[in-house]
């Protein structure tokens, strides 16, 4: 398919020709919520050609950032049980659980919960969890779930067309709609507008983010992940604010229909239901976490090993040094954080889960030297 | 975790299916997706296809954003300064 349009160098040039002319009341700040989006930001360089007075801040699109400790010290206990079989995405292998402010005691993660003995595995789509459950019946195969509406979709399709009784899924998936209007509350943040994550939107179509210009007077315009696709989306942006309007704009109409896609929409609506969920770095909001309905219980992991009583305290999941709480309100930037990309944090050696994870923002900004 | 990539489906088996991007193939869940049939372009996160890729409406997009890209009119001192005019 020919996508090379959307990153013709004469075309981003005339765009940001043109958004550099808009007529902006003020400085403007517009907020994306996805790492894909922080990716395209920092590989195409997009920060560096906007003009000053637009600024483009990374929020909490992150899932693997947002997983809070005590759902990664759910899954380092299930996972040293006997017989079982865990496994989870790559990222999440070394994100730390509860923060442990003893310098001589390291903290633990899956990574350490392996090195004790538990059977942890990598895998690229929940499709190989289930995979691995078919091949061993003599094991409990869990699924440490992580992501967005995106990766939801995905796993409630395997659930929903009856998986073996060994395999589970420890769902610990978030919703990014709400995160969105907590942060509109935070007046220090000053959020101008939204760029919509493209493959959530792709997936819950625009009805969602209605409420946005609605009741939050917010120009919000979905985008794709191609420079012009981020460029033109930006222009939409840097129009409607100066002309003092606020609409739900899509500018990825090749992925994203109105409606998003029904069926994966009815299929999560049949597995899932919407609960109240901690957001580490940022604290517990309703209805934006994802659990197993009742009649899908027999594969829910909370159930199976009865873990559902733990989950309710949030710990102590961001160290006091870290600013990765901050970065993911989208109220700094990594290098104004004093660890950032020194020894004490970096991507080989993360201290805090922005620096994880190939969605964070820290290690995105590590790997394009800070110059996005 | 969260990239996703376009792919062009190359095989389907049930709900199950092949996508080739680049010359890499994957196995790909088609479980979300109605009507797809090979030869097709679809959005796949995690190994599972969220979404057909609409080539006419890529097109659409691109051709609407050079109508208005072109229509625009550059300060004379400016025109000067694009070589692309």
């Amino acid at each position: 398919m020919g996508l090379e349009g959307y990153r013709d160098a004469e075309l981003t040039e005339k765009i940001v020709k043109l958004i550099s002319k808009v007529d902006l009341p003020h400085k403007i700040k517009i907020m994306h919520v996805c790492g894909t989006h922080e990716n395209s930001i920092g590989r195409f360089g997009i920060r560096s050609i906007l003009p000053e007075h637009i600024e483009l801040v990374a929020g909490p699109g992150c899932p693997v950032c947002v997983c809070p400790a005590s759902d990664i010290d759910i899954a380092i206990e299930i996972a040293l049980q006997e017989e079982v079989i865990l496994a989870t995405f790559g990222d999440m292998i070394r994100v730390p659980a509860k923060i442990n402010t003893d310098k001589d005691k390291p903290n633990s993660s899956l990574q350490t919960a392996k090195s004790r003995g538990a059977d942890v595995k990598i895998i690229y789509s929940p499709l190989d969890a289930l995979k691995l459950a078919e091949k061993n019946p003599d094991k409990r195969v869990v699924f440490f779930s992580v992501g967005f509406e995106t990766t939801a979709a995905g796993v409630a399709s395997i659930l929903y067309n009856n998986p073996p009784p060994n395999f589970s899924i420890l769902s610990s998936h978030r919703l990014i709609p709400p995160p969105m209007e907590l942060l509109l509350g935070i007046g220090d943040i000053q959020i101008d507008g939204f760029m919509l994550p493209g493959h959530v939107t792709t997936v819950i179509g625009m009805n969602p983010f209605k409420i946005f210009p609605e009741a939050y007077l917010m120009p919000t315009v979905a985008a794709g992940f191609e420079p012009v696709d981020i460029l033109s989306a930006i222009l939409n942006i840097a129009e409607q604010i100066k002309e003092e309007k606020a609409s739900l704009v899509n500018q990825y109409t090749r992925a994203v229909k109105e409606d998003g896609n029904q069926k994966a929409i009815s299929i999560m609506n049949d597995v899932f239901e919407e609960v109240s969920a901690y957001w580490r770095g940022i604290g517990r909001i309703p209805r934006s976490g994802l659990k197993l309905k009742e009649k899908y219980s027999k594969w829910d992991a909370n159930r199976v090993f009865d873990t559902a009583h733990k989950s309710l305290c949030a710990g102590f999941d961001i160290h006091p040094s870290c600013s990765c709480h901050l970065i993911m309100a989208g109220k700094i930037y990594p290098p104004d954080c004093t660890l950032f990309s020194k020894k004490i944090c970096n991507p080989d050696n993360p201290f805090g889960p922005c620096m994880v994870s190939i969605d964070g923002t820290c290690r995105i900004w590590h790997r394009y030297e800070g110059k996005t | 975790m969260c990239l996703a990539v376009p792919m062009k489906v190359i095989e389907i088996n049930g709900s199950l299916g092949m996508g080739e991007v680049g010359g890499v193939k994957r196995e790909i869940n088609l479980m979300l997706l109605s009507d797809i049939k090979i030869g097709e372009y679809v959005i796949v996160h995690a190994g599972s296809a969220i979404q057909k890729l609409d080539e006419a409406e890529a097109e659409k997009t691109l051709s609407l954003l050079r109508e208005m890209v072109e229509k625009t009119n550059y300060f004379p001192s400016e025109l000067l300064c694009m070589n692309y005019q």
